[in-house]
């Protein structure tokens, strides 16, 4: 049972990492219908910036992750604004190219910047293990579920009670009829890039402190794997992106804990292939009829 | 005058969709635009709303020129659209899709005398304020989006086929509406495939044919004329 709860707390921590991430991609693909494949190298640059900001700054947790969120919701933006905007009329193929073009630029101009090498991250949080009736957990640990459950919760809150989250919910439903509301889709395709690449900023900053380790080419595998998450939550529905994070950590924790840890990312794949032939919508997809 | 459009010319991509039409609403009327399938009807209004840019031509409201204006800016200055199909948000509630049609607004006191009378007009909304717009009935998503419509305070309003799809009994009590609306101040350009109803609440009218208009003047003439009866009315 100790051992049971003990997965689903390793599980919950990676997973929530997951879904913040797997948040930016749902919500950037529910208004632009774009799978932005550079959203796990914002992600990077996130973790730099709260690498530099608490090795260099001297920062503590707190500020360097809310530097780290600004910094990558205005490189969101930017990228938005020059790579993807001006091909919004082409056909979705084209965006989704440049979007692998923009992720190379991102891990190899990132090399080039900070160089190649794996960098240690500095421990935030002190290692002191506590012991819970046999459950093991580090102060990191809750401090990484519970910043990721804030952010999620702060999210829902945007999006549901904000002028801004309306107008996002209105313009990626329909984009024409959001206009005819008076909404500036541009304006509010830019606030969608700017609160999904924070998230994937909070991420990085996490993963660096969860894994103590940064590199350039750190985004590619969490980004994949919080891709599977968004597709198997369903892409475009955002408690679906929550819901598939989580599940998809508490996969792997499993799969790791019966002894079959190198075969951790076959399982998320499979899973992804799984869900693509089986439920393609995703768990929380579903075809609204539309009535005329 | 309070809109006035002249000479536009349309393209989607290589199709020249409207060939250098002109009309003019005044304040205060319903005026018409009737016309087949793939006439261009839909294409004016998409264009006065500014989600289509006019390649040549002027289009004049209340003397300032808003040809190739972004929507968000023509929807402040007064022109709100129900467009064809309805399009409310299926996804958001009644209560939301309404706040949405106030989206350009800040008077808070407004809004709140606006959604009144909304409600006022289309009582069935009050009842399913908390309901998801995809789950209401055709005719209340018309209503939601003629109310939608009429929550951005505008001076005219631009309504695309209120009829379609609907039931008669439904056509019959939008169209009241729509002259109730037109009642109480709002000027109102109407297009219709329902020729007949429209013509029968309009002041004017003018006959859309593949881009060009081939006819206008007073609905009631129209209404008698050998011409449109054949053309439009069925005989």
């Amino acid at each position: 049972m100790q051992v049971f709860i003990q997965q689903v707390i390793n599980g919950l921590s990676v997973g929530s990492i997951y879904a913040l991430i797997a948040l930016g991609y749902t919500m950037v693909y529910g208004i632009v219908k774009l799978i932005n494949f550079a959203h796990g190298d914002v992600l990077m640059v996130g973790a730099y910036v709260g690498f530099f900001a608490t090795t260099n700054l001297g920062m503590s947790f707190l500020p360097a992750l809310i530097l780290s969120m600004v910094v990558c919701a205005l490189l969101g933006v930017l990228i938005e604004r020059i790579a993807y905007k001006p091909l919004r009329s082409h056909p979705r193929i084209t965006a989704l190219i440049t979007a692998i073009g923009v992720s190379l630029f991102l891990e190899y101009g990132g090399m080039l910047v900070v160089g190649p090498q794996i960098q240690t991250y500095p421990s935030v949080f002190p290692d002191t293990i506590y012991n819970l009736g046999g459950v093991t957990f580090k102060i990191g640990d809750i401090a990484m579920i519970s910043t990721a459950v804030i952010l999620m919760v702060l999210l829902q809150f945007i999006v549901h009670y904000t002028k801004t989250g309306k107008a996002m919910r209105a313009v990626s439903f329909d984009y024409q009829a959001a206009m005819l509301m008076g909404i500036n889709v541009n304006n509010t395709i830019s606030a969608t890039f700017a609160i999904g690449s924070a998230l994937a900023a909070a991420a990085g900053v996490l993963i660096g402190v969860y894994y103590n380790s940064i590199d350039p080419l750190m985004g590619i595998i969490p980004g994949l794997k919080a891709f599977v998450a968004a597709v198997l939550g369903g892409i475009g529905i955002i408690p679906g992106a929550m819901v598939g994070g989580l599940f998809l950590g508490i996969v792997e924790s499993f799969v790791s804990w019966a002894g079959y840890s190198t075969w951790r990312d076959a399982v998320a794949f499979a899973i992804l292939i799984i869900v693509l032939i089986v439920k393609p919508a995703g768990l929380f997809g579903k075809n609204i009829r539309e009535k005329v | 005058m309070l809109l006035k459009i002249e000479n536009i010319d349309v393209y989607y991509g290589a199709i020249h969709a409207l060939k250098g039409i002109s009309l003019e609403v005044s304040q205060g009327e319903i005026v018409t635009l009737i016309g087949a399938n793939g006439a261009g009807k839909s294409t004016t209004l998409k264009t006065i709303s500014g989600l289509l840019k006019p390649k040549t031509g002027k289009i004049e409201f209340k003397g300032q020129n808003i040809a190739g204006a972004p929507a968000q800016k023509i929807v402040g200055l007064g022109i709100s659209q129900v467009p064809e199909g309805r399009r409310v948000f299926a996804n958001m509630t009644v209560y939301e899709n309404l706040e949405l049609g106030a989206f350009m607004r800040k008077d808070k006191d407004g809004i709140k005398k606006d959604l009144d009378r909304c409600f006022e007009l289309f009582p069935r909304l009050l009842e399913r304020k908390s309901q998801m717009a995809g789950t209401l009935s055709g005719g209340e998503q018309q209503m939601l989006a003629t109310a939608r419509g009429l929550m951005s305070k505008p001076e005219i309003m631009l309504l695309d086929e209120p009829s379609m799809g609907l039931a008669p009994i439904l056509v019959k009590q939008i169209f009241n509406i729509i002259k109730e609306i037109n009642q109480s101040g709002t000027t109102i350009l109407l297009v219709e495939q329902n020729a007949h109803m429209a013509l029968s609440v309009a002041h004017r009218a003018y006959v859309l044919e593949t881009g060009n208009i081939v006819l206008s003047g007073p609905a009631k003439e129209m209404a008698e004329s050998e011409e449109i009866r054949k053309a439009y009315l069925g005989g």
